[in-house]
């Protein structure tokens, strides 16, 4: 069976590259995924979406995805509700260095003209009053970046691919490719294909998708822990993050809290195992700024991986030894947020289009020159 | 008693009719029924659900019920408090 461009992954990346494909008129798309729809870290993230980044790439990203979030429900003529509730992020400054960051950060984000401010603590307070006042010094706030439900937003995507003519096979998993003459051939568990064109999406496991090919991609996978507490009434409006007291805290329009954190030296690979030790830090990080919340119950943990890349943000490019294979993937725990422009330029790339935003800054080339590039440092 | 009527998961008000309209919509899995009705995430961990949506999945594939598998269990067996979790972790010191 021949194919024109397969797709190795359906994540909310995957998803997103076939739906942008399919609607320039490309024809051939398969998508390959060894398990279901969003098994991967989209079905496991907190699906915030900011554009409070500390990088120029990252907010560009972001901004242009929030755009299309406005409208997805429209555009992709999903019968569903995607959930997209828009009522910002506060992220709060605990140091004196973390504040003069922050500054700078929201002159970059204004500049590029994403509405973010920096606000006092009493400000703050006026969003959110459950915050502990003794633990943050100031704070900043967009209005405009907020959250989605993944599984929805990924299956809009899907559903709006597969009415385009693209095909997905799930539980199938992609065991090797060889490029031979220009052509790939994909062999999974239950078939052997072939394509002019491959794309690496296949989130933390895409390092292991590029070696199959002889590409060394520099990403590497690392377990990241979240859990959820009964729904309640609405008392939180914007998501609340700290990268310093390390965790982000969002109410969603179900009613229950999400909340992450990063638990520090993480042996890097493929373990997403819940633990004990995430759950009794992230209490206590609750229990430190936003304690009111400390009184719910907490009813499911779990994990999945960040795909981490050497400068946190995302490699989304061609190969430049090897044509034809396209990658996206070292989102480093913020790739649910960036797919809609992820699958507009890796389409663009592919249709040999003029691109919407200017690339170099996501294309593997940049790690040739160690010391040039700039490291995203607003990440919990 | 009209399908609307019959409640199959308590914690998010899931009726029997809106769980067939999934699984005619192509959502055959409990991995993608919970996905999108968030049925067996609820206070109960699926306690209540999970065994009739397994029957229904069965009927619907027509494959005998071991073969329907059932979704990843998780902690926490039942919901508690995060300040009992900060503060007893505290006391242990
Ligand atoms: C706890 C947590 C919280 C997060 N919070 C946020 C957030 O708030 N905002 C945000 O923007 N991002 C967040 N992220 C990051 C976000 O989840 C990811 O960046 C994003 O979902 C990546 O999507 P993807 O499609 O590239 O990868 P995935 O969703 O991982 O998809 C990859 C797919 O590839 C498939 N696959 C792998 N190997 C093979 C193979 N050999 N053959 C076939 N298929 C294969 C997998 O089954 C999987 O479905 C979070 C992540 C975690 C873990």
């Amino acid at each position: 069976m021949k194919n024109k461009i397969i797709i190795v992954g359906s994540g909310v990346t995957g998803a997103s590259i076939a739906y942008n494909l399919a609607v320039k008129g490309v024809k051939d798309i398969l998508v390959l995924d060894k398990s279901y729809l969003t098994a991967g870290a989209t079905g496991r993230c907190g699906a915030g979406v900011r554009q409070q980044w500390a990088t120029k790439a990252n907010c560009i990203m972001a901004k242009h995805s929030i755009e299309f979030f406005e409208h997805a429900k429209e555009t992709l003529h999903y019968e569903g509700d995607i959930e997209f509730k828009q009522e910002g992020y506060l992220i709060l400054a605990t140091t004196l260095e973390e504040d003069k960051q922050f500054a700078k950060n929201v002159a970059l984000q204004n500049a590029l003209g994403i509405p973010s401010k920096k606000l006092t603590p009493e400000e703050a307070l006026k969003i959110v009053p459950h915050l502990n006042p003794k633990s943050f010094i100031s704070a900043t706030y967009c209005q405009t970046d907020g959250h989605l439900n993944p599984f929805k937003m990924t299956d809009a995507y899907y559903q709006a691919a597969k009415k385009l003519g693209a095909t997905f096979h799930f539980f199938e998993t992609v065991k090797g490719i060889q490029h031979h003459q220009g052509i790939y051939t994909v062999t999974t568990d239950k078939n052997t294909y072939q394509a002019d064109i491959v794309i690496d999406a296949a989130g933390g496991y895409s390092r292991e998708i590029g070696l199959m090919v002889g590409l060394d991609i520099p990403v590497y996978s690392e377990k990241h822990e979240i859990l959820v507490t009964e729904p309640i009434a609405k008392m939180q409006g914007p998501m609340v993050m700290s990268f310093t007291k390390n965790l982000y805290c969002q109410q969603v329009p179900h009613g229950s809290f999400l909340m992450g954190r990063t638990t520090p030296n993480q042996p890097q690979g493929h373990d997403i195992e819940a633990s004990h030790e995430f759950l009794d830090a992230m209490a206590k990080t609750i229990d430190d700024i936003l304690p009111k919340i400390g009184e719910l119950r907490v009813i499911r943990q779990w994990a999945g991986s960040y795909n981490m890349s050497p400068d946190k943000q995302p490699i989304i490019c061609e190969s430049p030894d090897l044509k034809g294979f396209y990658m996206a993937c070292g989102f480093s725990g913020h790739g649910f947020m960036f797919a809609p422009m992820t699958g507009v330029l890796i389409s663009e790339m592919i249709m040999n289009e003029p691109l919407s935003l200017e690339t170099e800054m996501l294309h593997i080339n940049r790690f040739n020159h160690q010391t040039t590039h700039e490291v995203e440092k607003s990440v919990v | 008693m009209s399908k609307k009527d019959i409640i199959v998961c308590r914690c998010e008000d899931i009726s029997l009719a809106e769980l067939h309209t999934l699984m005619e919509q192509g959502f055959t899995s409990i991995e993608d029924l919970k996905r999108q009705l968030r049925v067996g995430m609820g206070p109960c961990q699926g306690a209540t659900c999970l065994p009739i949506i397994q029957r229904e999945l069965s009927i619907f594939l027509k494959k005998p019920i071991e073969e329907i598998p059932l979704p990843t269990v998780r902690p926490l067996t039942i919901g508690v408090p995060l300040k009992a979790i900060a503060r007893g972790a505290k006391n242990e010191k």
